[in-house]
Formats: structure tokens, C-alpha cells, sequence
């Protein structure tokens, strides 16, 4: 900390211009930087760890070709998607047909800005990171559309417009469930809302909030067109969706807006309901001490890791759901579900139900 | 902290009626979800009893000193709770009218009533309202359902083309209201037509501020103009009230009036009353404009409804007139022909639901052909409505265009009292023409009437109640001047 | 000049161009995307304003769900330009003159003089802890609450509208019921019949 502060004078000391307005763009692009990185070597190993934990689900073995067990299997791929051809079909809109993959993307990188990796550690610490979130977050779906309307192909459409439906319910259903989130915490600032689950298991918000903790990682499923809501791909009948026409890096950008979008999601259960940083063992005597040199940074990525394997293990385990049957998920029974709990949340919020309050 | 005002509940009974009426709706909406069809008649009936108590609410609450709560948004005043309760009879007596109109048209559903009872909410807050924001968010509920309710016809297609029509026009006049409000938000800085009414009367105006608020007054009468549907805003009356099913435009055409002159007092009375002398010419040009227009183009309709909608325009005229006087009494006057208004076109549509039957819709003044001949009774109604409208002394329409005229009079425009005067003569004309087909032509088709007892009985009152009203003016006079 | 300014003017700019775009683009979905811009602009413009809630909400509601929805209609219809160009190049000259004399009057009214910084003082400044969703919220639920549950009541009528228009009855649509399907038994739908197979030789 006091290494990075010195860092940051020293910046602002060499680059005076514009009352230092250009030393802050700086700062924060090596942020960016710093943040990025990590996150795209992740996303790479975590299609390695899927197709391995899918492969040993199945009773295979998954890649083991490539260098030793085959962990070079991801620097492979990225290698063979940056080499291919992009193809244009031809009365594709080439503009929106490029712009697309830039548009998922961007939302997906530019949301883990807010996230708090432990305290204190955080690119900026926005005061309504929460709803920044969901908002930054809601413009991935133009990514997708995008794809499809500038393919100019049927299948690519029919995805598109699943996507659309799809996004558009179930943000709603995540927006009400993480109210009732706001509602305990009494913020929408993330760092507070972590600092608020400090002291143990028994605080953290997915014991009041189970069926919320529930509704959100299915939710979450969806948002991120995983299996078994993956229809918005859903090879069986629609092909590929809105990657048919995408090929080369411009597919590979696709890959990665997805699987960065996947681990955000796992994060941010991780932020909402399980206390973030916080270490389990707080408030638990002899462990407590034991566990005390931890850094909170190992913690969020130990159970985001949990969740991330949850996503792969529930891909393995069900059948894909019909598009209506999502619909009706949506709809009539999750809304009504979170709905009623955010009237529940009210009363123990009335009544301080302890220790949450 | 910012110093924001307390959120105090102990002052809430002022706006009881409103409570009581969103609480019934929200009731009537989920009981109407799991009603079952044969028991639909249930939802009718709560509407009714919740309009009834509501209007009972308002009642008791008449002659209270005027109550402003929710930090000035919201006022009681003796206008405000005489003009609700007349709103909701208007509303009560309309569906009692319609009944048998829905049953014919298969228009008998739980979303009618809850949005009948949705847009009386919206005319409520209008009443009620004391702030910019909440006078415009009233009428945004009241439009919102009046939409609703003429496209609910949707196997017609001149029903859309009217909900259509009200929808975009109605669209660009909030816009143009909301672009006035804002600036006299702009100006004065607040919302609160207390505060506004202040700032405007208050001595030491700079020349800038009359300017932006007479930049903002011109937009906000322009918005005003266009729901009355005062000339040359009134392009959407005539097709609203052709299209619509008659039992919409028996509402639109009655409670929603005594919602838009409410909104014109509290705007332009309370709040820029100071500002009259720039609003009162506006207003003239308006309503001569309407009075003349509406009496000339009436002669060349067949359509009844149509007829009306010009009628109505030509009355909406002289409630405007009465306004652009300036003086108290004038407003009083205005107030007692808006009142005397909406109870002869109650009873005008009343009558024209009164001979629809299953699958065939009256809307044409040759429909009326011989209606003396099988119901003597009704067309003896319809008779002394039209000589009302018409001006025909002694009935009470003679009357309030009398008052009308007088304080113009009074207020010293006599050119004006004239050309009134001269048009009113002229609407006589396609007036005697729907009494000459009922007593004068023979039928050529088959009339008869279905209605149930309730309403021929209501009906009759309300006609009677025209004549009653005509020959002992005093008590609805002093009520309406009592107001200002 | 100081880089606050810069950041207004770029984002002025790009509001300008993109509603511009938006008007004089051929292609409804190329219209959608510029308005989406510059509703992007707009609300970064409201962040330099210090009202972040607002400008996230705008976000969220306009670009997140409302504009999608409105890509979601535009791409389903088709929509004819030439019959909408003739109509629009018809009533051009009359609008632009309207529009050109509103303009005029308006800018006449409207201008600096009217409300510049020499009649309105400049609005002050939060210092860091200022928290715009917090203000926000204090107001809406005690001064304006009444407004507020009002815009509710609004977002009611929208509802009961739009369903009233589109639902048709239950007669016209497919639906299925889920717990039926789950609690189908094998024995009412397969019957196992035993059948007496042909021999060999085809007896």
C-alpha cells in the first residue's frame, strides 16, 4: 500500500499537466492494466478447468495433449483463433458485424472497475457501484443483438431475439433479488456492503437471503446464456445462434466476453452473499488465529473459484431448458418469489432480526 | 443534512378519499383476477360502493379551512372537495348509464372498471393537486386511462384510430404543458403553486422574470387549451368522442371536465392569477374562437356523437369566457357552467346509450327518427336537454350562459358578449333539428329500449334535474361563487 | 481551461453528433444505436453534474432495457422507407419553417441574458462525501412522496393498459401445464401389448 501511494505521487510529480487530470488517466490505465491481465489468463484456464472437470464428469479425460497434461491446451487455442480468418458474409453489415464483439466486451471488462478484490483493494470505489454494475452490465445484451441483426442470417437473428427476451427478464429478477441485498446492507456501495457481512459465516447475507442467494446464481445462468439456459446458442436447434457467422478472433473476443462475464458473476455472489473477503473462520477462536495471515484476496478468489466450478458442474448435470419454460421461470415464479422476500427482508429489517442488522 | 421536511402522517385524513379510492382499486384489481366469469356483476358493484364512500369521504370533508399537506403538493379546500364529489356522482351516474351499453358490446371486464376508477384517482389529484408536478401527474393518470379506455374496443377500428389520435395529441399537449411548467420552475424555483403565487404577485418583478413567465404561461395555456379542447386545439374532440365506445365517451365527455377546469384554477387562478392580465386575452381569443366554431361546423354533422363533440366545444368556449373575465364572480360563473355542463351531457349521452342494443351501435341523429312516437317519456328527456343546451329559458342551460354573459358584461366586453351571443343563437338551430326528428319524421327503423329500471330512473332525475335547476338557480349559483 | 471543461465538450459533442446521427440515419437500427449513444453522453454528462444515481438509472432503464426492447420491435418490423421518406419530404418545408421560427423566439427568450451565470449564481460544489443517491432518497420519501407513489400509480395504469390490449382470451393461445408434465406416469401414455410374433418360416 504505502509502495503503490508512493507510486502514485511519483507519477503525479513527473506529469503535472492539466492540474494532474493526465497523471490520473495514467494511474488508472495501469489499474486497468494490472486488473485485465490476471482476468484473461483466468478466463483462458477456466475453459481448460472446464473441459477437464466436464471430461472427468463424463468419464473422460479432457485435453491432456498439449505440454504436460496438457496445460498449454488454452495458449493453443488463443493461438489458433488469432491466426484464422475472420470471414464476412457478404451482406453482412461489416460496421455492426465488428462493433458487436467490441460491445460485449467492453461491458464485461469495464464492470470488474467496481468489484473489491479486500479492503481497500479496488480500481475505484464508487459510491453506487452496486447499480453500476447492473447498468454497465446491461449493455452486454447489445453485443449479442448486434451479432445477430449484422449477420444477416436467419439462425443469428433467432438468437438475437431469444437474447433480448431473455437478458431483459431475468435483469429484473437479479435487480430485485440484489435489492433485498441493499436493503440489509443499506448501501449500494460494494466495499460496504462486504464490510457490513464482517464477523463470521453466521453474517454473511446468504442465511437470510437463501432463496435470493438461490434465484441469483440461476439468474446468473441465464444472464450469462450458460447451460441449461444456454438457447440463445442452443446448437440443437438454432445451430449456434449468434456465433455462427463469427469466425477467428472476432468468435475468440465472443469466448472471452462470456467467460469474463461467468466469473463476475461468481464474484459477485461471492460479494453479495458470502461475505466477500471476509475469511470463514472469523470469530471462531483457536481458527480464527490460525488462518489470520490469509489475505482477504485468496478468500474471494477460493470461493469464487467454488461458485465458477458450480457453473460447470451444473452444465454437466442438466438438460437445456425449453425457451417458454425459462420464460415462465422468470416470470411467474422467481419475480413472485423475490417479490415476497423483499416484503420478508422488510419485517426483519423492522424487527432487527440479529446479526444481520 | 439537507433540512428536508418531515414525513408527517398525522395529516393524512385530508387526503382520505384518495387513500380510501387506490386502496379499493388495488382490491378490486386482484379480486377481479380470481372472480369467475359468471360473477362479474361483483366488480360493477364494488366500483360502485368505492366510488360511493370515497365520494362520501369528500363529502364530510367539504367546509374544512383550506388543509395543505405533503409538503404543499396537496390541497383541501372547500373547491377541492365540492368539485370531487360532483366528479364522482358524474362517474357514478355514467357507469350506472353504461351497464347495459358494456353488456351489448361485450365490453364487461374486470380492466374496465379499475380503469374508470384509475382515471377518477387521476381527476382526484388534479383537484387536489398544489403543485406543478402533481397537477401533471394527475392528468398523466387520467389520460393514461382514457387511452386505455377507448382502445378497448379493439375489433374496431375507429376505436384505435381514436385512442391513437387522443394518444399522440395528448402526447405534445403534456409535452407543451411540462415545457411551461418547467419554466416557471425555472423562474420562481419551486413547484408549489403557494410559492408560485408569490413570486408572481410579489412587487418588485424584474422585466426578465414577467418575461419567462409569460413565455411559460402562453405554453401552459396552450396545454390547458388542448385538454378543455378549446379551438384551435380541439382537432382530437370530434374524432375521440366519434370513436370511442359511447360509454367512453359518456366519461370523457363529463367528470374529466370538471378535472381540466380544476387544473386551470389551480394553475392559472392560484398560482398566475397576478398574471391575468396577460392570460385573460389568450383566453378570449380561445373561446370566441371555440364558441364560433363549435356552433357552425355542428350544423353539418349527422353523427350525434360528433355533434356533441362540437357542442361541447362551443360550451367549453363560454366556461372559458367566464374565466377570461378576471373577476370572482366570473370565475363562479364559469365554475357553475362547467357544473351545469357536465349534467347535460350526462343525460344527452345517457339517452343515445339508452337506444344502443346488442350489436348495433346509435350514432346517427337520423337514429332518433320517431322516438316520440315509442317512448313518449324519453324523447320528452331528450327534449328538455337539448332546449337546455340550446340556451331555452327556463331551463338551467339559459341560465348559465346567462351568468356567463353577464359578467362579461360586467367585466366590459361587450363585443364579445354579442358575438357569443350571436353564435348561441345559431347552435340553437342543429339543436330544434334532433327535436324535429324525434317528433316530426317516422321511424324507419325499430326502436326499443332494453335499459333496466336503475337507469331509465336516473336518467329521468337527471333530466328533471335540469328543469328543477333551471327554475331555482340560487343554491348551485351561491355554491359556485362560493368557491372563489 | 481545465480538464473538466475538455470532458464537457467532448461529451457535448458526441451528444450533438450522435442525436444528430440519430435523426438523419436511413437505417432504424443504426438510429437506435446513436440514440443509445447519446444517452451514453447525456448521462456521462449528468456524472460531471454530481448526479451519478441519475445517470446510472438513465443507463440502466433507457440502454439497458428500454432501447433493447426497442431493438427487439424494430428488427421484427419491416419497416418500408421510401413510403416514410415521401411522407416526411412532404411536410418538410412546413416544419422547418415552424421549427426555425419556435427556434428564433425561443433563443430570443431563452438566452443567457435571461439565464446566464450573471443572473443565476454557479451552483456549488459537494465536497467528496457527497453521496447524490442518499440526498435523493431522503426527498423522494418525505417531500416527495406524494409524487412519487403517484408515478407508481402511473406505472400501474401502464401495466393493466397494455396487458387489456394485448391479452386475447385463453382460447387462442397454446400453454402447457409443467406440473402435469412432471407428474405424467408411464402407464398413461405406453400400453405394452404382447403380440404373438410370426415364426420363421412366416407362418
Amino acid at each position: 500500500m504505502e509502495l503503490w501511494q508512493a507510486f502514485v505521487q511519483m507519477v503525479h510529480t513527473l506529469i503535472p499537466w492539466l492540474d494532474g487530470t493526465v497523471a490520473n488517466i495514467l494511474i488508472i490505465l495501469i489499474k486497468a492494466i494490472v486488473l485485465v491481465m490476471p482476468l484473461m489468463l483466468v478466463v483462458a484456464y477456466f475453459t481448460y478447468a472446464e473441459r477437464k472437470v466436464i471430461g472427468y464428469m463424463q468419464l473422460r479425460i479432457g485435453p491432456n495433449r498439449v505440454g504436460p497434461k496438457g496445460w498449454l491446451q488454452p495458449i493453443a487455442d488463443a493461438l489458433k483463433l488469432m491466426t484464422k480468418e475472420i470471414i464476412f458474409p457478404t451482406k453482412a453489415n461489416i460496421y455492426l458485424f465488428l462493433l458487436a464483439p467490441v460491445l460485449a466486451i467492453t461491458p464485461a471488462i469495464a464492470v470488474w472497475a467496481v468489484i473489491p478484490f479486500d479492503e481497500g483493494i479496488y480500481v475505484t470505489n464508487l459510491d453506487i457501484s452496486l447499480l453500476y454494475v447492473l447498468a454497465i452490465g446491461s449493455i452486454g445484451v447489445y453485443g449479442i443483438i448486434l451479432a445477430g441483426w449484422a449477420s444477416n442470417s436467419k439462425y443469428p437473428l433467432l438468437g438475437a431475439l431469444r437474447s433480448a427476451s431473455l437478458l431483459v427478464s431475468y435483469e429484473i429478477v437479479i435487480g430485485f433479488a440484489l435489492v433485498t441485498v441493499v436493503m440489509i446492507a443499506g448501501s449500494v456501495n460494494l466495499n460496504t456492503i462486504v464490510q457490513a457481512q464482517q464477523g463470521g459465516i453466521a453474517h454473511w447475507y446468504f442465511i437470510p437471503l437463501f432463496p435470493m442467494m438461490i434465484i441469483f446464481f440461476i439468474s446468473a445462468l441465464v444472464e450469462t446464456n450458460r447451460a441449461p439456459f444456454d438457447v440463445v446458442e442452443g446448437e440443437s436447434e438454432i445451430v449456434g445462434g449468434t456465433h455462427i457467422e463469427y469466425s477467428g478472433m472476432t468468435f475468440a473476443v465472443f469466448f472471452l466476453a462470456e467467460y469474463a462475464n461467468m466469473i463476475l458473476m461468481a464474484t459477485l455472489a461471492v460479494v453479495m452473499f458470502f461475505g466477500g473477503w471476509h475469511s470463514p473462520f472469523e470469530g471462531i477462536p483457536y481458527l480464527q488465529a490460525v488462518f489470520a495471515w490469509v489475505p482477504g484476496i485468496i478468500w474471494l478468489l477460493a470461493k469464487t473459484s467454488f461458485f465458477m466450478f458450480l457453473y460447470l458442474w451444473v452444465r454437466a448435470t442438466f438438460p437445456r431448458f425449453r425457451y417458454d419454460q425459462i420464460m415462465h421461470l422468470s416470470w411467474k415464479v422467481f419475480l413472485p418469489i423475490t417479490i415476497i422476500w423483499i416484503f420478508v427482508v422488510a419485517l426483519m429489517t423492522q424487527f432487527q432480526l440479529a446479526p444481520w442488522f | 443534512m439537507n433540512n428536508f421536511i418531515e414525513f408527517d402522517t398525522s395529516s393524512l385524513w385530508a387526503a382520505l378519499p384518495e387513500i380510501f379510492l387506490l386502496s379499493a382499486i388495488v382490491v378490486i384489481l386482484l379480486l377481479d383476477l380470481f372472480l369467475d366469469k359468471r360473477f362479474k356483476q361483483v366488480t360493477y358493484y364494488l366500483t360502485q360502493l368505492s366510488l360511493l364512500i370515497s365520494g362520501l369521504l369528500a363529502f364530510n370533508l367539504i367546509g374544512h379551512p383550506q388543509t395543505i399537506i405533503f409538503s404543499g403538493s396537496f390541497v383541501l379546500d372547500n373547491m377541492a372537495s365540492v368539485f370531487k364529489v360532483f366528479m364522482m356522482g358524474a362517474t357514478m351516474v355514467a357507469m350506472v348509464y353504461s351497464r347495459h351499453y358494456l353488456r351489448a358490446h361485450s365490453l364487461f371486464r374486470g380492466e374496465y372498471f379499475v380503469l374508470v376508477l384509475l382515471s377518477v384517482l387521476g381527476m382526484m389529484v388534479m383537484i387536489s393537486g398544489y403543485s406543478l408536478l402533481t397537477l401533471y401527474l394527475g392528468l398523466e393518470i387520467l389520460s393514461l386511462s382514457l387511452y386505455a379506455l377507448i382502445a378497448i374496443a379493439r375489433e374496431r377500428a375507429d376505436a384505435i384510430e381514436a385512442a391513437l389520435k387522443y394518444f399522440v395529441l395528448g402526447a405534445i399537449a403534456s409535452g407543451l404543458l411540462l415545457y411551461g411548467m418547467s419554466m416557471i420552475y425555472g423562474i420562481s424555483g419551486s413547484l408549489n403553486i403557494s410559492d408560485i403565487a408569490s413570486f408572481a404577485s410579489s412587487a418588485n418583478l424584474a422585466s426578465r422574470e414577467t418575461l419567462i413567465i409569460n413565455f411559460g404561461l402562453v405554453f401552459l395555456v396552450i396545454g390547458i387549451a388542448f385538454k378543455l379542447g378549446a379551438v384551435p386545439f380541439h382537432m382530437w374532440v370530434p374524432d375521440v368522442y366519434q370513436g370511442a365506445p359511447t360509454s367512453v365517451t359518456l366519461l370523457i365527455s363529463t367528470a374529466p371536465k370538471i378535472a381540466a377546469v380544476a387544473m386551470l384554477v389551480r394553475i392559472l387562478v392560484d398560482g398566475l392569477g397576478s398574471m391575468h392580465a396577460y392570460w385573460s386575452d389568450l383566453f378570449m381569443v380561445l373561446s370566441i374562437l371555440s364558441i364560433a366554431l363549435g356552433s357552425v361546423v355542428a350544423l353539418m354533422q349527422t353523427n350525434i356523437k360528433r355533434l356533441l363533440a362540437y357542442s361541447t366545444i362551443s360550451h367549453v368556449g363560454f366556461i372559458m369566457l367566464g374565466f377570461a373575465t378576471g373577476t370572482l364572480t366570473g370565475y363562479g360563473a364559469a365554475t357553475f357552467y362547467m357544473l351545469v355542463y357536465v349534467l347535460m351531457s350526462l343525460a344527452a349521452f345517457g339517452v343515445i346509450i339508452l337506444l344502443n342494443k346488442k350489436g348495433f351501435e346509435v350514432d346517427q341523429i337520423s337514429d332518433f327518427k320517431g322516438l316520440s312516437k315509442h317512448s313518449p317519456w324519453f324523447a320528452l328527456m331528450m327534449l328538455i336537454i337539448m332546449l337546455s343546451m340550446a340556451g331555452v329559458p327556463p331551463l338551467v342551460g339559459f341560465y348559465s350562459k346567462f351568468f356567463i354573459l353577464q359578467q362579461v358584461i360586467s367585466a366590459g366586453f361587450i363585443t364579445i358578449a354579442v358575438i357569443a351571443v350571436i353564435f348561441a343563437v345559431i347552435s340553437a338551430y342543429y339543436y330544434l333539428q334532433i327535436i324535429k326528428s324525434m317528433y316530426f319524421d317516422e321511424a324507419d327503423k325499430d326502436i326499443t329500449i332494453h335499459a333496466s329500471i336503475d337507469m331509465r330512473l336516473i336518467l329521468s332525475i337527471n333530466a328533471i334535474l335540469i328543469l328543477a335547476v333551471g327554475l331555482f338557480p340560487d343554491f348551485w349559483m351561491t355554491l359556485a361563487l362560493s368557491l372563489f | 481551461m481545465n480538464s473538466e471543461q475538455i470532458i464537457f465538450y467532448i461529451l457535448s459533442f458526441w451528444f450533438v453528433a450522435s442525436s444528430l446521427a440519430m435523426i438523419f440515419s436511413r437505417n432504424a437500427v443504426k438510429a437506435v444505436l446513436f440514440l443509445v449513444l447519446a444517452f451514453f453522453s447525456a448521462a456521462s454528462i449528468w456524472i460531471l453534474l454530481e448526479a451519478e444515481f441519475l445517470a446510472i438509472t438513465l443507463i440502466l432503464v433507457y440502454v439497458g432495457a428500454v432501447m433493447v426492447l426497442f431493438l427487439f420491435v424494430i428488427k421484427m418490423l419491416n419497416i418500408d422507407k421510401s413510403t416514410l421518406r415521401a411522407k416526411f419530404t412532404g411536410y418538410l418545408s412546413l416544419g422547418l419553417i415552424v421549427a426555425a421560427i419556435i427556434v428564433a423566439e425561443m433563443s430570443l427568450v431563452l438566452g443567457t441574458n435571461q439565464f446566464g451565470l450573471d443572473v443565476f449564481s454557479s451552483p456549488a460544489r459537494h465536497g467528496a462525501d457527497y453521496s447524490n443517491i442518499t440526498v435523493l432518497a431522503m426527498q423522494l420519501y418525505t417531500t416527495y412522496v406524494y409524487p412519487f407513489e403517484l408515478a407508481a400509480v402511473l406505472l400501474l395504469i401502464a401495466i393493466i393498459a397494455a396487458i387489456t390490449l394485448v391479452h386475447r382470451n385463453e382460447t387462442s393461445r397454446k400453454k402447457q401445464s409443467i406440473s402435469e408434465q412432471v407428474n405424467v406416469q408411464a402407464k398413461d401414455r405406453v400400453r405394452l401389448v404382447s403380440i404373438t410374433l410370426p415364426n420363421k418360416e412366416g407362418k
